[in-house]
């Protein structure tokens, strides 16, 4: 198993996750060139498969070589000079396909407009586990530098050739290599011409440092901007091949309920309706989906239903369901937390609780599929395009090989797009409209009822501190929600964490920052107790048990910005503040609040948000990515909540589940922390992660009353 | 029952046969491939949808097509005039203004409305006319900003 998997393991409340990846690809060395044109063409192999090779290093030629296995980017410099980028990361709205093609233009030292990224196309681009954990920027952007780079030695390496020079005093710059002592040069599209080059990466080849990038780090717009501000971009859901057909789903009145009676007599009949039943699976197609859903409407079912608990009872229903023993890996120990209890001067235990939320994601899920004899293609907004892949071979019994995912550049996931039910339901459809593409987009209701949930989740801290302030003890356990930033970044002597998993009662996975957010709740929270427990300045507690020199500087520069501490100047204001670390980025967030004292009605007012993920690729993209995770955190934070009751859904529209709005949008202020001395991190959840802390601890210190729930006040502050 | 009716879509007339209460969105999108406009929730609550009917801004998935009959109706596609964007669409362009940019449309769209009414809109009143477009991604500051240069730009160019 690698690392990779091993990682994914060890975040458990990814319990969308099931199948093993499969590494596979369809494309051999003769189709690439095919497909791209002569040139050269590098390819990155994963450090994994790297070690696996250790008898046979260096660089391998391909000739007539089949591409080895665990192949993780590629690029190709054609004739015409342009530079194409080859990844399996999907564009979710985290602008990767700009920010990964910035590194390549900045390592090949070409124009970053000469630089285009094919991406999640199952046919084209390498595998990838999926768009996920903030791993693009740590794990693909080196790769595609290090491609980059090896492309570069080729490019230098033809043009000493050409001139019969040594290659190392030769200069790369401008999508030329120039030999600085005759003055000439070459451009890469003359070096390339009529070539068929193509080469696997030796090795990590040494990379520019980010004090030395030149279109890395710069805040360059959106690739394609222009085609979002006109419309012109085509979603999944926009698609329409030839002769699609519209499809729809009938869905049962509950979760898990089964379908016991079936009559689509009048259905079938009418005309250009294709009606599947397969098991609990009912749908339509037909030329209009107006004309599918009329089809649905006509077939009579009945389905029988179980008893199901709802959203009142599911707190205590973790608690008492928990399995009775959690695994080692669950589990983290150090010193004796009894001692350290029985030692303090100052003892606070707590419970916390956050509720199921939606990701809601305003392009719902969607999928077109087309079979050709026994090839599905299938186009679906998805994180993990080759996870889809393998499900659909997996479920039409076909090899990989002949189903292929293309991914278009997809109306946001959030975590929320890692599973295959779209592309499933328009692919079974499909396979009985015989060769017709069918479509099918989900509700918004559906897409509130039938996709996956963020875990709800219960947590106990108990703890104790010594009359000065230092934590002596720290208990921490985490039922159901997961253990994503499950450990303290405080110092304490004696600690105990601890993940309990609980049997699925909705379907759950991954949300943005996984249970990174209801752990720094719990523990931000938990921490302001202790403050005034201790009768000292939340940010000075923190600071007196925090080593982590990371840590120290968000908090230092959050704080200072924020004018922390501030004075009270009118009733109802209050401030709070709260930080943390997870996958290599850390963060700190200051906020301020106004309650109502006579409505109860809480405003947040300002927050300022200081993040740090070492060296800045788009500082533009990345203030972009850290100021949505912000006000996307608002409605966590606040008022979002899964409401549900015997396998239904009660709020399954935006009329009814809340998520911010401009209204809701306070004064907001994000100091962007940029290290070139560290490697970049991913930054598309860290940034969620201390917002909800924040603004509990500032509804405390406005007035008194300490909220340990996620939302904290779903209907303002006095209805608690 | 299907009627034929006619449209006047971004200056064109579209001769379409669809039953009276059809939400205009469906027929711009399945029938005319006007896919700018889109679905986010089929209730008027998220604003995706959002074109212009007469110069006000409808939200189109609620709008039945036979009352839009004589009326001009203006998708975002009907925006960019000869090569050149429209000071909104090039407002939102500079700022930045979009992650997954599944929501653009309709604010692009909101904004023209309000910018028509308002050719100098406070930032709250921005605030207030925008409250019903949905932004999952958070991108709502760079919003505002938008529509506040696309402002500008509108009065230094007399539009």
């Amino acid at each position: 198993m690698n690392a990779h998997r091993q990682k994914f393991l060890a975040e458990p409340e990814r319990y969308e996750f099931e199948a093993a990846p499969i590494h596979q690809f369809a494309l051999d060395r003769r189709d690439f060139f095919k497909l791209l044109g002569a040139g050269i063409a590098v390819f990155a192999i994963t450090k994994d498969a790297l070690a696996a090779q250790e008898t046979a290093p260096g660089p391998r030629s391909f000739h007539g070589e089949e591409l080895p296995k665990d192949i993780s980017a590629w690029l190709h410099v054609g004739e015409d000079g342009s530079v194409t980028g080859f990844t399996g990361k999907a564009e979710i709205g985290q602008n990767i396909r700009t920010s990964l093609a910035q590194t390549i233009a900045d390592e090949l030292r070409v124009p970053f407009e000469s630089v285009r990224m094919v991406m999640a196309d199952t046919s084209l681009t390498p595998f990838d586990a999926g768009t996920f954990g903030s791993r693009t920027t740590p794990t693909m952007t080196p790769q595609l530098r290090r491609v980059a780079s090896a492309a570069r030695d080729l490019l230098v390496g033809a043009a000493a050739k050409e001139w019969n020079v040594p290659p190392e005093g030769l200069r790369a710059a401008d999508a030329k290599v120039t030999d600085p002592a005759s003055g000439r040069s070459l451009r890469y599209a003359e070096l390339v011409r009529g070539k068929t080059l193509a080469q696997n990466l030796p090795a990590e080849d040494p990379v520019t440092p980010a004090t030395e990038w030149t279109v890395a780090g710069k805040a360059i717009p959106k690739v394609d901007g222009r085609a979002f501000v006109t419309g012109r971009h085509q979603y999944t859901s926009d698609l329409h091949p030839e002769g699609t057909l519209h499809g729809k789903v009938l869905r049962p009145p509950s979760f898990g309920a089964t379908l016991i009676s079936y009559d689509d007599t009048a259905a079938k009949s009418m005309p250009g309706v294709v009606i599947v039943r397969d098991g609990n699976f009912v749908a339509a197609a037909a030329p209009t989906a107006a004309a599918a859903q009329k089809a649905l409407d006509a077939i009579r079912a009945q389905w029988k239903e179980v008893p199901q608990i709802s959203n009142r009872e599911i707190f205590s229903y973790l608690k008492q369901n928990a399995e009775a023993k959690s695994e080692d890996r669950f589990r983290k120990q150090k010193g004796s937390v009894e001692e350290g209890l029985a030692n303090a001067a100052h003892r606070v235990d707590a419970t916390y609780t956050v509720a199921y939320i939606a990701h809601a994601p305003l392009e719902p899920r969607a999928a077109v599929a087309q079979w050709e004899d026994s090839k599905l293609t299938v186009w679906t907004g998805t994180q993990r395009p080759f996870a889809v892949r393998d499900d659909l071979a997996d479920i039409f019994h076909v090899p990989e090989g002949s189903v292929r995912v293309i991914v278009p550049d997809t109306g946001s996931a959030y975590g929320g797009k890692h599973t295959s039910d779209a592309a499933i339901e328009a692919a079974r459809l499909a396979r009985a409209a015989g060769r017709r593409p069918v479509k099918v987009v989900w509700t918004r209701e559906e897409e509130f009822t039938w996709a996956y949930f963020r875990p709800a989740g219960v947590i106990e801290v108990k703890s104790g501190i010594a009359a000065d302030g230092t934590l002596t003890a720290w208990e921490f356990h985490n039922y159901h929600s997961g253990m994503s930033a499950i450990e303290t970044p405080y110092v304490v002597a004696n600690q105990h964490t601890e993940y309990h998993q609980v049997p699925l009662i909705l379907r759950c996975g991954s949300y943005r920052g996984l249970a990174a957010t209801a752990n720094h709740f719990a523990r931000e929270t938990h921490m302001d107790a202790l403050a005034r427990a201790a009768g000292m300045d939340p940010l000075d507690f923190r600071m007196k048990n925090l080593s982590d020199a990371r840590l120290r500087a968000v908090i230092a520069a959050a704080a200072k910005s924020f004018g922390w501490p501030r004075k009270k100047s009118r009733p109802g204001q209050g401030f709070g503040i709260a930080a943390g670390f997870e996958k290599g980025s850390y963060v700190a967030t200051c906020a301020e609040v106004a309650v109502d004292g006579s409505s109860g009605a809480v405003r947040v007012v300002k927050l300022v948000e200081a993040f740090e993920c070492g060296a800045i690729v788009n500082p533009d993209g990345l203030r972009n990515q850290v100021v949505g995770a912000m006000i996307q955190g608002l409605g966590g934070a606040l008022f979002e909540a899964i409401e549900f009751e015997n396998g239904r859904i009660n709020n399954a529209h935006f009329s009814s589940y809340r998520v911010p709005r401009f209204r809701d949008v306070p004064d907001i202020e994000a100091i962007l922390l940029d290290r070139k001395d560290i490697p970049s991190a991913g930054a598309g959840e860290t940034p969620i992660m201390a917002v909800a802390p924040a603004i509990g601890n500032a509804i405390f210190d406005a007035s008194g009353i300490r909220l340990n729930g996620l939302p904290l006040v779903p209907n303002g502050l006095h209805t608690i | 029952m299907a009627t034929p009716i006619e449209l006047e879509v971004n200056g064109k007339r579209y001769p379409v046969s669809y039953p009276a209460d059809t939400p205009l969105l469906y027929v711009l999108r399945d029938e005319l491939g006007l896919t700018g406009s889109k679905y986010g929730c089929g209730e008027g609550l998220c604003g995706a949808c959002t074109v212009l009917i007469a110069g006000t801004p409808r939200r189109s998935c609620q709008f039945p097509v036979s009352a839009a009959v004589g009326k001009p109706i203006t998708t975002i596609e009907g925006l960019e005039k000869d090569g050149k964007l429209h000071p909104v669409q090039q407002a939102f362009l500079d700022a930045g203004a979009f992650q997954c940019a599944f929501c653009t449309s309709g604010m692009i769209m909101s904004s023209v409305g309000l910018l028509q009414s308002n050719s100098n809109p406070s930032q709250t009143e921005i605030v207030q006319s925008m409250q019903g477009n949905i932004c999952r991604c958070g991108t709502h500051p760079r919003i505002v900003e938008a529509v506040r240069q696309a402002a500008r730009m509108m009065q230094e160019h007399g539009r």
